[in-house]
């Protein structure tokens, strides 16, 4: 995926947002560290663009909820960042923005540490890329693209902001 | 990381970034309505505590509950160190008991170097007599870190019980570490021989120490290691060496005034510097948690070479 097709993929997410939810009334973006963040900020100005206001929009670190974090034998922990909700995210309509949707396991971590923070009305979850091979029985409610990709393959998301470039390439590992 | 955090000195200059980054981020944990991750579940520890300690012992029970470890606390008053076990038979006896990390204050110097070289479990030292206590140090390197921005280039002073402090040591080891200039000041008794080999400089003038401080950090009169006497009276050591507002106005405007704990007022600080607009000697306390966090969660996980 090129630039372009990113940019048209997030305004059909957004419109999609719109119409499953009837506006944008105690809805509220999460984006996982570290590209689901910068994807649920340009939601969150797109949505404002067609609605007119803000949609609060917070970040979260999953690291500390990780399944695999005491079982690496090798090297050292994980880098752990900061998560910042800086509303409370109790009655509101959670969108769950991650960049990729692979085995489930991120998604599960997450949906651990938003409980934390309080009962939400419901959560959904927005992916850019979902290439398959699920772990877990998860699944995602507004994809960008599905693309199938063998378990050698990796899928890497390029972002602007974090990146300098937007793209989204398949490499053969 | 290392197996154990014994000292400074354990702690690669990355590593110690490493820290307060981490920190930064469990002291949001803080701030949450369910304060508790599911980090370290499953993973004992255990706080082995030979000397009284208030806050250091709450802070880390507080880090440990707070990544879901299960812990213990031993104070030594009722522990069988009073029926005569040693310190190793002791360590030996618990480790027995398989706990992933030992938390260790102990009155003699190397007491956790003792542990690490007999235990598996990952020893961290909570104070080793007058050696060092690398948590207070890192906590107090973000506390300053969080009000500077910066820690290179600060002129930090440290006044008071230098001889006996193992605060001092290992700030000393740290700061000079960070680049800070670090000057250290007290009455001539209480100067530890050779310390301005540790790139320190030494002044027994309080004057010269704080001027254009960025950061004035006060150590405990600890009477309880005192053998013999050091200095006339408490009120002349006050006289001489106490933080008075007059001294703090000598220091930059944005000085802030530091003290690891437990205070004595009206011996090294007095009390309206304690409570004063440039203390930040509760705020210390509050990120000493998101340290101890952070520490326990960077050496809880795989260690090479295993």
């Amino acid at each position: 995926m090129d630039a372009d097709r990113i940019g048209r993929t997030l305004t059909r997410i957004a419109h999609e947002i719109l119409e499953r939810n009837r506006g944008i009334e105690d809805l509220a973006l999460i984006g996982i560290r570290t590209r689901g963040v910068p994807l649920a900020r340009r939601l969150a100005e797109m949505l404002r663009d067609i609605q007119g206001h803000d949609v609060p929009t917070g970040t979260l670190d999953i690291t500390l909820y990780r399944d695999d974090l005491m079982r690496t034998a090798v090297g050292g922990q994980p880098v752990v960042r900061k998560t910042e909700i800086p509303f409370s995210i109790g009655d509101k309509r959670i969108l769950l923005v991650d960049d990729v949707l692979y085995t489930g396991r991120t998604i599960r971590a997450a949906l651990d540490a938003l409980i934390e923070f309080g009962r939400p009305r419901a959560i959904q979850l927005v992916v850019l890329v979902d290439r398959g091979h699920r772990e877990l029985p998860i699944k995602a409610d507004y994809v960008g693209k599905n693309v199938p990709t063998s378990l050698t393959q990796s899928v890497q998301v390029h972002l602007t902001e974090i990146d300098g470039r937007d793209e989204v390439e398949i490499l053969e590992s | 990381m290392k197996k154990d955090l014994l000292g400074i000195g354990d702690l690669t200059t990355d590593e110690i970034y490493r820290v307060l980054d981490t920190a930064e981020a469990m002291r949001e944990i803080g701030q949450r309505p369910i304060k508790k991750v599911p980090t370290l579940r499953g993973k004992t520890v255990v706080n082995l505590f030979y000397e009284a300690s208030t806050r250091t012992r709450t802070s880390f029970e507080i880090a440990e509950k707070r990544l879901s470890a299960d812990t213990l606390s031993i104070a030594v008053a009722t522990s069988s160190a009073q029926k005569g076990e040693t310190l190793a038979d002791t360590a030996l006896n618990l480790e027995a008991m398989a706990p992933d990390m030992i938390v260790l204050r102990h009155a003699s110097s190397g007491a956790g170097h003792l542990l690490s070289r007999i235990c598996k479990s990952r020893i961290i030292n909570a104070g080793d007599g007058m050696h060092e206590h690398p948590t207070q140090a890192l906590l107090d390197a973000f506390t300053i870190r969080e009000h500077k921005k910066r820690i290179d280039g600060l002129k930090v002073a440290i006044v008071g019980d230098l001889l006996h402090s193992r605060v001092l040591r290992s700030n000393v080891l740290l700061l000079t570490r960070l680049g800070a200039e670090v000057w250290v000041c007290g009455p001539a008794t209480l100067v530890p021989t050779g310390i301005e080999q540790c790139g320190v400089r030494v002044s027994t003038s309080i004057a010269e120490a704080v001027a254009d401080a960025d950061v004035i950090m006060m150590l405990r009169i600890q009477q309880e290691r005192m053998q013999g006497a050091f200095f006339p009276s408490l009120r002349e050591y006050f006289h001489t060496f106490g933080m008075t507002a007059a001294r703090v106005a000598l220091a930059r405007p944005d000085v802030i005034i530091m003290h690891p704990g437990p205070m004595n007022r009206g011996v090294e600080i007095a009390s309206d510097v304690a409570d004063g607009r440039s203390s930040v000697i509760l705020e210390q306390v509050a990120n000493g948690v998101a340290v101890r966090m952070a520490v326990l969660y960077l050496l809880g996980g795989g260690r090479e070479g295993d």
